[in-house]
């Protein structure tokens, strides 16, 4: 147990005494959080959008001056017909264009239901999906009032969004549980892999072979000091999100963080696999980024929705851990979900990591050959 | 195998792939024995040793060390060899205490326990105990690396070319430590591509091409060297070998330090030798008989002697 611990305290210190070491676990992570946070709050302060009114009534101009008051939209020119749609949403200023149908007010109060269409730029999926929902929040908001104001009770006004140029985007783009996701692989699997065959450049590791630590003592040593890391890193992340961008978790906090842990040893193990198969401390960087970091960004979901992809990376990413974990972490923090709506994919999790360890530990050369 | 042998290496093989970097390789080391390994870059000193440290399996032959196997026995006999690669395994962002207190702690001992045993050679450390390893001179390095392979007091200590790299000075302190040693009882294996250091071994193995040339005493290996031997100097060194090598009674002709040795075919020797270069512009020559070094019986073996034609090396 002595030997275990001299172990872990060594590896402390070559994280604590390496600048670049302890730039990739702490600055990293706040600067990712920071800047996916801001780039992604700042830019629906003002956005313009364009209004399409068929009807041009009462009802369209109250939703309208509503809209446009809120603080989030800046009012764009009117448009007269629909071609002119395209063409307003290709000039890129124009961020959304929202369409009352004929006959708005009548169809309102006739059949209770009237249709708004909001089109946003999908290109830009960030923007288009920050703005339909603040929208339809709006209308909801306009909803409310109707029926408060005794209109009548039934009224319904129903947003239609459709997005042009990538119509299906599905998920919504939440930067937090993406952050957490990558951060995670880059500090686990990169770094442990990196420690271990750095060992095996400088030549420690034979001297580490001939003493007596057995293989699980060195493979613990080594992920013991990253796993109290990362998950350091995760609560400050976490405390940023909640104090910098007023985004709560909404599910269990210790379910939370429980699943954070198992993604950290899922990671951590990984690491040590890639490091018990490489050598030079450059194969290990080369097989973290590109077999763990470009996966966990490009096919986790992360970035580019699942649905979208062509079969074939969906079942790709069927393998990839970060998918399962992105699932899990937006259910428990955005949709505050509880465990029996994520235990599939925490078994995979679960799964995947005891296969990483007893093969890691298994190929884990007790020799240099 | 001899009674007090603690290791004894008998017919051992190993290859890489088409590379045999041991041929069929046998000897014995006796308890206490300093033992050297004298051979060039590639000869499969550092294959050897590490199959005598347990981090590489033979493909063939027996190898027993302390009493143990060194396949079946890997595990105890960890606890007992200290071993000092030939890149000195040192953490280099940890400190000179942090290393020594390391490695003593992994060998489930402390520095103060066994201190005495590298009071010597840690004294000459000690002021810089705060001080990165890495930030270390290079004698200063190979003193903390031979500090941290003994820390467990080993029963046997490997030190694979220990003074590579390393200043004339620091290389002669070295050697002496290593003496020191003796009166633990510690037996040392120990390679090195430097021939002079052979003579400081109890016993040495000269090692070329995976095959061991010769295993005995140093003096008693030079005392193998059959030929009669010449010195000749000049302040032209370079152009020297070459009007040596040309000369048609010459056998063999090698640089050793400021001289060049030379042997003759049939150990033949007369003035013509000292005409012939003063024929050909050395002003400066000198000739003499000369004793055998360790180097000389390593080049006469590592190449039989070819009847009949001069050689080049």
């Amino acid at each position: 147990m002595k030997r275990f611990l001299v172990f872990v305290k060594k590896e402390f210190l070559h994280i604590f005494r390496d600048v670049r070491t302890m730039i990739i676990l702490f600055l990293i992570p706040g600067a990712l959080i920071l800047l996916f946070g801001f780039v992604v709050n700042t830019d629906l302060k003002n956005a313009t959008v364009s209004f399409l009114d068929l009807s041009r009534d009462e009802m369209t101009v109250k939703l309208t001056d509503k809209i446009c008051s809120s603080g989030f939209f800046f009012r764009g020119e009117n448009l007269d017909s629909y071609q002119e749609i395209d063409q307003a949403l290709r000039g890129n200023k124009i961020k959304a264009v929202i369409i009352f149908e004929k006959d708005f007010s009548r169809k309102l109060i006739s059949d209770g239901k009237a249709t708004v269409n909001i089109i946003t730029d999908g290109s830009e999926p960030n923007m288009a999906t920050m703005a339909t929902n603040y929208i339809s929040a709006i209308i909801a908001d306009f909803n409310s009032e109707l029926v408060t104001n005794g209109t009548t009770a039934t009224l319904l006004v129903q947003p239609e969004v459709r997005m042009f140029y990538n119509p299906s985007l599905k998920s919504q783009h939440m930067f937090v549980p993406g952050v957490i996701t990558l951060i995670m692989i880059l500090i686990c699997a990169l770094m442990t892999s990196i420690t271990i065959t750095r060992e095996k450049e400088f030549g420690t590791m034979e001297a580490l072979l001939v003493s007596p630590l057995k293989p699980i003592q060195i493979i613990l040593g080594k992920i013991v000091p990253y796993f109290i890391l990362s998950f350091v890193d995760v609560i400050i992340i976490l405390l940023l999100s909640r104090y910098v961008f007023d985004l709560p978790v909404k599910g269990s906090i210790i379910l939370l963080l429980a699943e954070t842990m198992l993604y950290i040893l899922m990671s951590l193990s990984l690491g040590i696999l890639i490091s018990s198969v490489v050598n030079t401390m450059q194969q290990a960087i080369f097989i973290s980024l590109v077999g763990m970091m470009l996966p966990a960004i490009l096919l986790s979901g992360f970035i580019y929705p699942i649905g979208n992809m062509p079969k074939i990376y969906d079942w790709i990413s069927a393998i990839m851990p970060p998918r399962y974990f992105i699932i899990i972490i937006k259910n428990v923090m955005i949709k505050g979900t509880g465990f029996s709506y994520i235990w599939k994919e925490t078994l995979f999790l679960v799964l995947f990591t005891l296969f990483a360890i007893v093969l890691s530990i298994r190929k884990f050369n007790i020799r240099l050959q | 195998m001899t009674a007090n042998s603690i290791i004894s290496v008998s017919h051992l093989s190993k290859s890489f792939g088409e590379v045999n970097a041991l041929k069929d390789i046998s000897f014995d080391v006796g308890e206490g024995e300093v033992f050297g390994f004298i051979g060039p870059d590639g000869a499969g000193k550092t294959t050897l040793f590490r199959i005598i440290t347990t981090l590489l399996l033979p493909d063939e032959g027996e190898v027993t060390i302390l009493g143990l196997d060194c396949v079946k026995g890997f595990r105890e006999l960890r606890k007992n060899i200290g071993y000092m690669p030939g890149r000195f395994s040192l953490y280099m962002d940890l400190t000179v205490e942090e290393n020594l207190n390391f490695y003593a702690t992994v060998f489930g001992t402390t520095v103060r326990e066994n201190y005495d045993l590298i009071a010597d050679i840690y004294a000459h450390i000690e002021p810089f105990r705060k001080r990165p390893a890495g930030k270390l001179s290079g004698g200063m390095k190979q003193k903390l690396a031979l500090s941290c392979a003994l820390i467990h007091k080993p029963a046997l200590l490997v030190l694979d070319e220990p003074t590579t790299g390393v200043d004339a000075v620091s290389r002669a302190e070295f050697w002496e430590m290593l003496k020191k040693l003796k009166k633990y009882h510690i037996t040392i294996l120990v390679s090195t591509p430097y021939m002079d250091e052979a003579m400081r071994c109890d016993k040495v193995a000269l090692i070329q091409e995976g095959k061991i040339l010769s295993v005995d005493q140093p003096e008693r290996i030079t005392d193998g060297f059959s030929r009669r031997l010449f010195s000749v100097r000049s302040s032209e060194k370079y152009k020297l070998i070459r009007a040596l090598r040309e000369f048609p009674l010459t056998d063999t002709a090698y640089p050793f330090g400021d001289s060049v040795h030379v042997t003759f075919r049939d150990d033949h020797y007369d003035d013509t030798l000292y005409r012939y270069l003063t024929a050909a512009g050395f002003t400066d020559v000198s000739i003499g008989e000369t004793r055998a070094g360790i180097e000389d019986r390593f080049l006469e073996l590592m190449t039989p002697p070819l009847q009949g034609s001069n050689r080049t090396l």
